[in-house]
Order: structure tokens, then sequence, then C-alpha cells
């Protein structure tokens, strides 16, 4: 016998039972003791935030990864019971939010990357009749036809396509499909119709995880809500139990308080005036740590990347720099991997440590003794490769790189990725100490604890500034409430 | 003092070009041997003589391999073949207009650079395809020009080109200060600096500062200069341009690089390896003609050793 989900009922014969399951990525606790079951008729809200476990906790279901503690058990359609391997076979499907579509392929062609059993003469011809089917029902009205190339259909269309592959007819049908934010790219009326088409579906007895940050289709279709906190169901109740605002209440949790009010003390003295305003309507002043808050993804980085790009280019600005940028990916945009510590460290700086093109060399050296001081990188030598260094260490590095520079304004792309607690506190006093000498930060995050820091914080959601806080108004519930669509979803 | 001495000796086989330079002195020693000993001096000065012309198209070539993945310069034996035959024409055989003459050879490179940097940034077209499209451009411009003329140049420039001063050939005295001019731009220059840090990761490097476009346009424009300087001298040292002067040394520009230690993947490279790849290049012809070998197995016999040359150079790299 298993436990019983916290707070739901025990079906008798439930399509997918997770018991305390437990997946561990080294140190990263992803989840941490998940117990869940799913029955025919079901339909799952699952939310949570950024980092809440709710895409490991669908790829363990899924088959796709396999827990490090618990146990995932499937029940066949012939009524045995399963593991492993089996989530196919078991008729359980998942729609992903990174559209994982072949562009190079047709969209009937596509549908042989999950259906096995199409091949050999005339597979195209069964693949068209299964995929326009199930277009036909998920989406009545859609204009994409199955030979259409994948590159060729816009965004939406791609998104329709790849649910329209989920509910599709198989060898083994769907039982259990799950969304995983199903209509982040549809506009009202075509996420009305999937909406539609999943009650539909679990009438007639089949399953669906939905999972989505606009709260209101969750309560439209949803018949349970689980909400995920740190890798584990901190709530599970029929939807009727919950309301929106208890939702994001249950989302969140206390920011840790003495920090931000240390940082927010000084903000009177230390802030100045206007040094940069955008179209978008991001603005900042001297002095101003200013925040960019919302979901992973819905803009943010876009308009760092778009600020840095238009301030940072002509011939003046190696030299004399206005804004420098801190990589949060530091394989992508910051590491260079063959260099020493040392070049890493000096690259942004250069400029200033050059006579007639020339590198004065003992001057760098310099340069970089004293930094290794004042932001304590740890190794015995400053020659050593870079890759030499821990993740921590590296980003040090990288804050040094931009911090060593005269640029009044700093742009930080979510950068205490993979961090380190100790590392993280260096560098926020380190933010602090350059803010009180007159730099501005412009700093994107996906940890409330570290937005909670700012002087000012704007809220993105689907790529536009849905708010702006300051002082008292900085605070989870605020940046939650702004980031997650809270009208409900109209036809 | 002597610590140092030691240490640097001690040093010098893990040097990416160690292995270039003992496989030259090897084909070197290997001729001598069948000549026993005599024709030395001959054998190094033509060696030193062609090994120029190959070194200096073959920093050009470096300098654009090492800005990154993709990046090769295709259009060095047109533009080459250009500068040559455009200058050779100008000049008229007049000795007056030796300077003005390298000048018009420096400003075809300077177009040609310029004209291959446009097609990739603004056609977004990718540099192979970018510089080998360009270089048909080049070369039926050369075609046109030249129509079969053979012209001769000035006396005093051909006596230049493959003359000597002190025993040294004066094109190689030119391609030795050429490298290390190059040596000191990669090495002690921010614009080698930078140059390593858009062949590393081009993104990082943008979002660090340094100005990426600048950086691939002086780049490729300086592999054209180079390329047409080259065209320029061996035209001057061969007589006249000949419409396939160039042919040969695409393969050449890119096989000294990769001989000479640099990484093909970008970021990292080095000027004494060019020296030593384009000697080794050199050598290995020399000696397997006057072992007598046939044509094919000549051929054979140069890839092999270039293989192995790499390979022993890149064993040495993983074990350091």
């Amino acid at each position: 016998m298993q436990p019983p989900a916290p707070g739901g009922h025990a079906p008798e014969n439930p399509l997918v039972s997770l018991v305390d399951a437990h997946m561990h990525f080294g140190a990263v606790r992803a989840l941490d003791g998940v117990s869940l079951t799913i029955s025919p008729g079901e339909c799952l809200g699952l939310i949570g935030h950024n980092g809440a476990g709710k895409s490991t906790a669908v790829n363990v279901i899924n088959g796709g990864l396999t827990p490090t503690g618990g146990a995932v058990e499937y029940t066949l359609p012939d009524g045995s019971r399963a593991t492993g391997a089996a989530a196919r076979a078991a008729g359980i499907r998942s729609v992903f939010q990174e559209l994982s579509l072949c562009p190079n392929l047709t969209v009937e062609e596509n549908l042989r990357i999950p259906q096995h059993d199409l091949w050999g003469p005339g597979w195209r011809r069964i693949a068209r009749k299964r995929i326009a089917k199930a277009l036909d029902e998920v989406f009545p009205g859609h204009r994409i036809k199955p030979g259409m190339t994948v590159g060729g259909l816009t965004l939406a269309e791609r998104q329709m396509v790849e649910i329209a592959t989920g509910f599709a007819e198989a060898t083994e049908p769907a039982r259990l499909v799950i969304l995983d934010e199903p209509t982040s790219s549809l506009d009202a009326s075509i996420a009305h119709q999937l909406l539609d088409y999943v009650r539909g579906f679990c009438a007639r007895g089949g399953a669906v995880i939905f999972i989505s940050h606009m709260l209101g289709e969750v309560f439209e279709v949803a018949t349970r809500i689980d909400v995920m906190k740190d890798g584990r169901i901190t709530q599970s109740r029929p939807v009727a139990e919950f309301t929106q605002q208890g939702l994001i209440d249950a989302m969140g949790h206390v920011a840790s308080v003495e920090a931000t009010t240390a940082i927010r003390e000084d903000a009177a003295t230390r802030i100045g005036e206007e040094v940069l305003r955008t179209d978008e309507g991001l603005s900042a002043r001297r002095g101003e740590i200013v925040g960019l808050a919302g979901l992973a993804g819905h803009g943010q980085a876009e308009a760092l990347a778009r600020f840095f790009m238009g301030r940072s280019s002509g011939p003046r600005h190696s030299s004399h720099p206005d804004v420098v940028f801190v990589a949060g990916d530091r394989a992508r945009d910051g590491v260079m991997p063959l260099w020493s510590i040392l070049r890493n460290l000096t690259l942004t700086h250069l400029p200033a440590l050059t006579r007639r093109s020339i590198v004065d060399r003992a001057a760098e050296k310099v340069l970089g003794a004293d930094w290794k001081r004042r932001i304590g990188i740890r190794t015995d030598d400053i020659l050593n490769p870079i890759l030499s260094l821990s993740g921590g260490n590296q980003q040090k590095v990288l804050f040094a790189r931009s911090l060593a520079s005269s640029a009044p304004i700093v742009v930080m792309d979510d950068p205490m990725r993979g961090v380190d607690v100790g590392t993280k506190r260096e560098a926020y006093d380190m933010i602090r100490f350059e803010a009180s000498a007159g730099r501005t930060f412009l700093w994107y995050s996906t940890e409330t604890e570290e937005i909670c820091q700012c002087d000012r914080v704007f809220v993105f959601r689907n790529g536009r500034i849905s708010a702006e806080l300051t002082g008292d108004q900085i605070n989870e519930e605020n940046i939650l409430a702004a980031s997650f669509e809270m009208q409900e979803s109209t036809a | 003092m002597t610590d140092t001495v030691i240490s640097t000796l001690s040093q010098t086989h893990r040097r990416p070009w160690f292995w270039a330079f003992v496989a030259s002195t090897a084909a070197f020693g290997a001729t001598l041997l069948l000549t026993e000993g005599r024709g030395g001096g001959e054998l190094l000065s033509a060696a030193l003589t062609f090994a120029a012309f190959s070194a200096i198209v073959g920093i050009g070539q470096m300098f654009v391999i090492t800005l990154g993945p993709g990046n090769v310069d295709l259009s060095i034996p047109a533009t080459m073949t250009l500068a040559g035959t455009l200058s050779l024409k100008f000049m008229g055989g007049d000795a007056a207009l030796i300077l003005p003459g390298l000048g018009v050879a420096l400003a075809v490179g300077l177009g040609a650079g310029t004209a291959n940097y446009l097609l990739i940034r603004f056609l977004r077209i990718p540099p192979i395809i970018a510089t080998l499209s360009a270089s048909f451009l080049y070369q039926s411009l050369a075609i046109w020009s030249n129509r079969g003329l053979r012209i001769k140049p000035p006396s005093i420039l051909a006596d230049f080109t493959t003359g000597a001063t002190l025993g040294v050939p004066n094109v190689a005295i030119v391609g030795l200060l050429i490298a290390v001019i190059a040596w000191i731009i990669l090495e002690r220059s921010i614009y080698g600096r930078w140059l390593s840090a858009v062949g590393q990761n081009a993104r990082a490097a943008r979002l660090s500062g340094v100005p990426v476009q600048l950086m691939f346009a002086a780049t490729f424009i300086g592999s054209a200069v180079l390329a047409s300087l080259t065209g320029y001298l061996l035209a001057s040292f061969s007589g006249g341009a000949a419409l396939n002067m160039g042919t040969e040394y695409l393969l050449i520009s890119i096989a000294v690089v990769v001989i000479g230690g640099c990484s093909i993947a970008g970021g990292y490279s080095n000027v004494p390896g060019i020296w030593g790849g384009a000697l080794l290049m050199f050598l290995i012809v020399s000696m397997l003609n006057s072992y007598g070998l046939g044509a094919g197995v000549r051929l054979i016999m140069t890839g092999t050793i270039i293989i192995a040359i790499v390979a022993a150079a890149a064993g040495k790299e993983s074990s350091a």
C-alpha cells in the first residue's frame, strides 16, 4: 500500500504513483520526497516557482529521469503495474515548454519521433491521418497542413503541433498527457480551445498534468492543484479549496529580512540623478541597485543584452566603457577557457593598461594581485588556468573583470547561478560597496532573495515590464503577483 | 640565471612549434646525406627564400584562423595574383616606379581585404564561402588586366628579390622582419589579446568590451595585405606575374598554420611555428626530389609526414 498524497484522496487504480521520490543532482535536491498519484479523469494543476522542481517531477513521471530515491509505478492498460521504462507503454506523453520539434522536417514527419511504429512504405500517410485528426480535434479551425515544414510555422503553430502530437492516436493511446506551459505562445482563443479539449479528454477518462504560470487557466481546467516549493509538494487540494491569492502565498516563502534592510538603509544618501532610461521603461539612477525580476525567460536577459549592446558600441567604448557586463552563463558569456586567471581578469580593463598598443604586463600583474586579495580568489598562483578554479571562483574573476574597469554602469545577468552561499555573501558586499562609490547596477536574478536586496525592481512578464516596485513594496508576494497572469483567461 | 636557461631548454620541447623545426632539420640533414654534404649552403638559401613567401602568407592566414572556427581566407592565391599582375603592369619595368608599384600592390590587398570583410559582415556570408567566391572575382580581374602579357619587373627590384645581404636572401630578411612584427602584435600588444579572446569565445569577448567587428575587419584586411605583398615579391622574384602563381599557396598557407602548432579551432597560435612549417614544406619536397622519387610517391610522402608532425605535436600537448 502506498501512503496517500498529502491532503488528497488515495484512488484505487492510479495511472502513475510517485512514492517519496528523491532526485539529487550533486548537492542540489531537485526533488526532496515527492508523493503524488494521478488517476483517470483527473486534471492536476502543478504550480510553483522557478526551480521548485516541477520540470524534474515531470521528467521522473515520464521516465526521462530515474529518481535517486523512492519509487515510480505505472498502471499498464491491461491493469498490471510496472516501473522504469514502461512510461511510454502506460500511455504517458509529455509536451514540453521548450519546443522540441525538428524545424527541418514536416509536421507529419515530426510525429515519427515519438511514434516508433511509423515505418515502412506509406508511413507518412498514416502519420498524416493521425496528426491531422488530432489537430482538428484539439484546435478546430486551425490552418496547419501536415505537409508543412515546421521551420515555416509561427511559434504558436509549432506549439499547437506539439500539443496535438501529445494527444495523437498511436498504438498505445494517450492516457496521461503532461502539458508544461502549453499556452505560453498561444493567444487567448486558441488557449481556450485547448482548455476545452483537456476538460473533454479528462471527462472521457484521460488524465492531464497541467503546468502553467497563468493561474486563471489552472483554475479553469484543473480538478486538483499541487503546489511545489523547494522540491516538495507543500499543498495538494481540490481546486475549489484554493483562491488565487492563497495560491501565491502558498508558492512563496519569507525572504531573509536582515540582509534586505541592511542594504537599503543608506539608499537615501547613495542614490543620485538618473543615468539611464530605455524605451521599454527601464530606468536607473546613480548609485542605485535596480533588480529585474519575474519568471525565467520572460525577457529580462534580452532587455539587458539590448541595453548593453546599445550602449557599448563605437570606437571609444573599449577604452572608456560606459557599461560593463557580468555574465551568469559563464561558459557561454564569460570565461576564456584557454587563458590564465590573470588574463581573464584584466580583459575589460586592458585598454587602460596599454601604452602605445603594448600591454604593460607589470601593471597587469599588480592589478591582478590587487583583485585577487580584494575578492579572495582561492588559488596559489594567478597565472594558473582559469578552468582550474571552481565555478564560484570563476564567477569572482568575472565580477573582478567588470568591476576593475571604470564603467559607471554594471549589468549583471543572473550572476549567482550555481554559486555557493559564501561566495554570494561576498558578492553582495562587493555590490553594496561599489554602489556606495557611485556605481549603478542592473541586476537580473531568478532568486527572490537577491531581488529583495535591490532599491528598485522591475518585474517582467511576457517580454514587458508588468510592475515597478520600490522600497517596502519589494517583497516576494508583490513580485509573484506581478509575475503571474492574474486575470481569468477569456475566450 | 643558469636555472632559467636550463628550464627554458627543458621547456623548449613543449613548445607547439618545436616539432616543425625538428622535422625541418631532419629533412635538411637527410638531403645532405645524399649529396654527402655538398650544396648545403645553396639548399639553405633556397629554403629560406621559398619559405619566406609561404611564411608571409601563412602569418596572414594564422591571424584569420585565430579568429575562431570557420574563419579562413581562401582568397589568398587570387589576391597574390592580382597584386602581382597589377603592380608589375603599373611599373612597366620602370625603376622609378618601384615604391609606387609596391603601393599599388598593397592597395590591392587593402581593397580585397575590405571587400572580404564587407561580404562577411553585411551579407552575412560564412568566411569560407565569402573569400572563395571573392577570389573568383579577383582572379578574373587579374586575367582581364593581364591578357597573357608577361611584363618584366624593374631590374633593380628583380635583383633585390633574388639577391642576398650578408649571405641571407633579401626575401628571407623581409619575411623575418614581418614575423618579428607579427610576434609583437600577437604576444605583446592588446590586439593579440583581443584576437585570442575573439577566437576563444566571440560572444564573451563582445560582452567584455572587445571590439569584435574591428578585430574581424583588421584581420581579414591584414591577411589580404600580406598576400598582396607576397604577390609583389614573388612576381618580381620570378621575373613576371603568372596567372597561376598563387595556386599552391592556398594549401601551403593553411598547412603551415597547422604544422606550426596553432589551434585550427582558433584562439591559440604562435609565429615561430609558421616559419618552422614553411621551412618544412619546402625541405620535404626538395628531400624527396633529391631521392629521385616520382610525383605520386612524393605527394603521398608529403601528406604522411605532415600527418605525423601534427600528430606528434598534438600528442605532446595533451601529455604536457
